[in-house]
């Protein structure tokens, strides 16, 4: 039989605020255990919690640029279950009435564009972490993480393959990025995801039977659990089996996802409403005044580049859905570089670069001045775009302007006929078979004194001038 | 001289600002009296002689200094031990907590940082309960007969003051644990309006019902240590944000022409015959004064204690659940994995009442029941406060009993909890609408123990009710005896 997909997917996404949500203790990646953690955060007796204000307002952005509704009134409940983790053994979420709703955001598809439906976003505490011992029958609980503001993402049954989800999930990470709510570092576990995923008879109306993972912390283990559990799920049906609403758990070392608990063992939150806070109250002021410092959107971005900057589809995609590298690009070209010339050099060379060192697009330790300024080094001919290879790599390891490393390191470009003329001289007089070759016609024999001549210049020779100078002095021999 | 212990804080206020008396002797002639009586009353969890008179001498040095010290500096004060006070412990009367230091100060420790802790003080555990026969470690006595409980949760706060074992005392009420304690031992407690007092802190037991307040020997006292006590707290998201306000201008006896209401429901069956007559004598009194009294309906009142025991268990049921053994205070032993450690730990760890209403929280708030229990108990809260509000349209005040009858004796309702919830019926509707009430000792009954009058008033009306109690405190024929105890007195 064919089926159809429905995927829904929740995505956590921790918030790049100073503080936590409900204490004042820094809002840090890492550190020594328990050592960013307060009586607030780590629930002693008689502690009480204070919302973070730009914890409302990074939701209210976060939701102004996944074109929600934001709530006048919203409230925040408690969400019951235990676990070590958890030191209140509550933790605080929303319920019935989250901060954003009815949004959506737009993914390409082979079709065109799809708006995928938001249901909510709201806000929420992260829990801490527990470190199992490898040897002994203890565990060790860390409360860094404890308080950390999230905000939680849920998206409508709207995607019907794993590409679409991914899209999606990549789609909601260039937003997030871009408007500066979160840095979205998923091995950090700044982001992470929960799917619901069913399959039904290919027109049929009715939704099939969901299973749920949780905490899927990359996307490409999303994507791969995905394939997994469409398949898994054909395959029951098709064996004429039934789907059970469970949760299972995603093995990306195995490829395989196996089951976590029943519909039977689910647990009951027994969610109600936070006595220890006032509701959220939000003006129509505030909202417009949030909505003003909102930036250009991945939407907007890929529309500009495609438009007036002339890039093509794919180059201005890569760019817009990466946040870093589109604001390397756009300073790159306020500072006066060429839109292709930029874009070829952050898609190229750059991103090699950072491929290589492992690094994330904003961790690139230079700005657009400093990749504007290369690109005019090569335009005015002080160095060669060979040259400017070599620059680049130094530009990551020092904190330097271009042309000062260009000076440093003595890799202008010789363009000095005479200079030039000199190293042409020495290397056809130290290379008498290939100027024999040449003279029996063998043509190669020009690129590999060309060679020798631009490695003698240690490539600081103007190629262009080289090449004039062997096609005028060769013939005369 | 008498007893500088039988004084009242402004009394040894005015001798410490003429330098009559040190507050290093005040303390020493406290713990005097802790030393002769405290083994009948058991009124305290922790007595702490040596932190307090190393306080007493920096407070005496500091005014000796010129420094700028708060009116009540020096004085010897009681907390009740589910409010957190730095470096010492802070048990809830619970198993659970029998080791818990705190490494911080509740905000209302902080504010009465100049005055002198002297112990904490004896409870119901994690103040669930009206006898403080709940408490882990002992049975506090009444001061007027051994035989008899305090009343509770907050019973340590209220037999201390009572018994002259301390001045004044913090206490925390969240459906009457100040106010019947108070009435039992014939003290003056008081419950100001939800979100005057900072709760960061305070251990909770219901957050949205939980309130800390004096218990006093008089009412200047009591508006001193309110003064003391309230303002708007960062700290605390419930906190009021209102001007501090100087309730001492309102010790003033002229209440003519005030507005003062009975409800009927306070009056009916239940409320022994004694207790309503020292009502009726005290509106009588008013009347005397120029206040207008006449009966009044809070039709509500018959749902308040159903819905009360509801909200309050759920959100305890909540509150509770931290204590699991893994961070802090108490841990089961032999515990074969984690499921274990909680099961055995809160088993062993808590009391049998907290049990009970971490049992029913936890039912009410349960999917498929939480309709039918916790939202329609939060919709008779919305009634109650609505009932109140109707009445304070006519009245300035309500009058009413603080509790049915006077103490009663060890053991005659722990066996029965029904029994013993039933004896809130008086005081737990200020707290589910968050208003202010006062018991004030008004009568003895014929077996010599303490009848309690309540006043309640307006959400932030605090201050009526302390120109109302002073009225009665000043025009009252009524002249406190004084337990009899270790024959000193």
């Amino acid at each position: 039989m064919k089926y159809e997909t429905v995927i829904g997917l929740e995505i956590h996404a921790e918030l790049a605020t100073n503080t936590k949500i409900y204490c004042s203790c820094a809002n840090e990646f890492g550190g020594e255990e328990n050592t960013r953690c307060c009586p607030v955060c780590i629930g002693l007796p008689g502690v009480l919690p204070v919302l973070n204000k730009k914890v409302v307002e990074y939701c209210i952005k976060a939701g102004l640029a996944m074109n929600c509704e934001i709530s006048h009134f919203s409230k925040q409940d408690r969400k019951n279950y235990f676990y070590p983790d958890l030191p209140k053994a509550y933790q605080i979420s929303q319920f019935d009435l989250p901060i954003c709703k009815n949004g959506y955001v737009p993914i390409e598809t082979k079709n065109g564009t799809k708006n995928i439906g938001l249901t909510r976003i709201h806000i929420e505490e992260d829990a801490g972490k527990l470190m199992h011992a490898e040897f002994g029958d203890y565990s060790r609980v860390d409360y860094n993480r404890g308080g950390v503001p999230l905000i939680e993402i849920v998206s409508e049954p709207d995607m019907s393959s794993p590409e679409e989800a991914l899209a999606f999930l990549e789609s909601v990470r260039a937003i997030l990025k871009c408007v500066g709510v979160s840095d979205c570092k998923m091995q950090e576990g700044s982001l992470r995801c929960d799917i619901n995923l069913s399959i039904r008879p290919e027109g049929q109306k009715e939704f099939g039977i969901r299973s749920e993972h949780k905490n899927v912390n990359s996307f490409s283990a999303a994507y791969r659990a995905m394939q997994y559990e469409e398949k898994r799920q054909k395959a029951v049906l098709d064996a004429g089996g039934v789907i059970e609403q469970e949760t299972r758990r995603w093995d990306d070392v195995k490829g395989v996802s196996t089951i976590m608990r029943t519909k039977e063992e689910a647990q009951d939150y027994r969610y109600f409403p936070e006595p220890d806070l006032m509701p959220v109250i939000i003006s129509d002021e505030w909202v417009e005044e949030i909505r003003k410092t909102l930036p250009e959107l991945p939407k907007e971005k890929f529309a500009r580049y495609t438009g007036e900057l002339g890039l093509s589809d794919y180059d201005a995609g890569l760019l817009s859905g990466n946040t870093g590298l589109a604001n390397l690009f756009d300073s790159s070209i306020e500072n006066g570089a060429g839109a292709k010339e930029s874009a070829n050099w952050i898609l190229g060379d750059i991103s090699k670069e950072l491929n290589e060192r492992n690094m994330e697009a904003d961790d690139i330790p230079f700005d657009g001045a400093a990749l504007a300024e290369l690109i005019a080094l090569i335009g005015k001919g002080t160095i060669s775009g060979t040259i400017a290879k070599k620059v680049l790599p130094v530009m990551f390891e020092e904190n330097k302007k271009p042309s000062v490393i260009v000076e440093e390191k003595g890799l202008v470009q010789i363009t000095d006929e005479g200079a030039i003329k000199k190293i042409v001289e020495e290397v056809i007089a130290a290379n008498p078979q290939a100027v024999s070759d040449f003279k029996v016609g063998k043509k190669q024999a020009m690129g590999f004194l060309t060679g020798q001549i631009m490695r003698a210049s240690k490539g600081k020779a103007n190629p262009a001038a080289v090449n004039k100078l062997l096609s005028e002095i060769l013939p005369t021999l | 001289m008498s007893n500088l212990y039988e004084l009242t804080a402004h009394e040894l206020a005015d001798k410490l600002a003429k330098k009559e008396v040190s507050s290093a002797e005040i303390c020493e002639n406290q713990f005097k009296r802790i030393d002769e009586v405290e083994g009948d009353v058991e009124g305290y969890i922790t007595v702490l002689h040596d932190e307090a008179m190393a306080k007493a001498k920096e407070i005496d040095t500091k005014r000796a200094a010129g420094e700028r010290l708060s009116p009540l500096a020096g004085i010897p004060i009681a907390v009740k031990d589910n409010i957190c006070t730095k470096d010492i412990k802070t048990t809830c009367a619970s198993h659970m907590l029998y080791n818990f230091v705190p490494p911080y100060n509740a905000t209302v420790s902080e504010k009465i940082s100049d005055l002198v802790i002297i112990g904490k003080t004896n409870m119901d555990e994690f103040a669930m309960g009206s006898s403080t026969e709940n408490s882990y470690f002992k049975k506090t006595k009444n001061p007027y007969n051994l035989g008899c409980v305090p009343g509770g949760s907050s019973g340590g706060s209220a037999a201390v003051v009572s018994a002259d074992e301390a001045i004044i005392a913090l206490g925390s009420d969240t459906g009457g644990s100040i106010r019947q304690p108070a009435s039992f031992c014939g003290v003056v407690g008081f419950k100001p309006t939800y979100g005057r007092v900072s709760r960061f802190g305070l251990v909770a037991f219901a957050s949205s019902l939980d309130q800390i307040g004096p218990f006093t020997k008089d009412v200047e006292d009591c508006a001193l240590l309110l003064n003391q006590i309230t303002g708007h707290d960062v700290k605390d998201s419930t906190s009021l944000n209102v001007p501090d306000e100087d309730f001492t201008q309102y010790l003033n006896a002229d209440i003519k022409g005030m507005k003062i209401g009975i409800p009927k429901e306070y009056m009916g069956e239940g409320i022994s015959e004694e207790v309503r007559n020292a009502v009726l004598s005290a509106a009588k009194l008013y009347e005397s004064m120029g206040a207008e009294v006449e009966q009044c309906s809070l039709p509500m009142t018959p749902y308040a204690l159903a819905a009360y025991y509801m909200i309050s268990s759920a959100e305890a049921s909540s509150n509770l659940a931290r204590y699991d053994g893994i961070r802090f205070g108490f841990r089961a032993k032999d515990c074969k994995d984690l499921e274990d450690v909680y099961f055995k730990t809160r088993s062993e760890g808590f009391g049998k009442e907290v049990k009970r209403r971490i049992m029913l929280g936890t039912f009410v708030l349960s999917s498929g029941y939480y309709d039918a229990y916790y939202k329609k108990a939060q919709q008779v809260r919305t009634l109650i406060r609505e009932d109140f509000g109707k009445a304070f349209e006519k009245y300035d005040l309500l009058l009413a009993p603080t509790a049915p009858d006077t103490a009663w004796k060890f053991g005659e309702k722990s066996a029965d909890p029904v029994q013993m919830y039933a004896a809130d019926i008086c005081t737990v509707s200020l707290n589910i609408a968050g208003l202010p009430g006062m018991s004030f000792p008004f009568a003895l009954d014929k077996n010599g123990l303490p009848i309690g009058v309540q006043l309640i008033g307006k959400a932030m009306h605090d201050g009526d009710i302390i120109r109302a109690g002073y009225a009665l405190e000043k025009n009252s024929a009524y002249t406190k005896t004084k337990p009899q105890l270790g024959g000193a007195n």
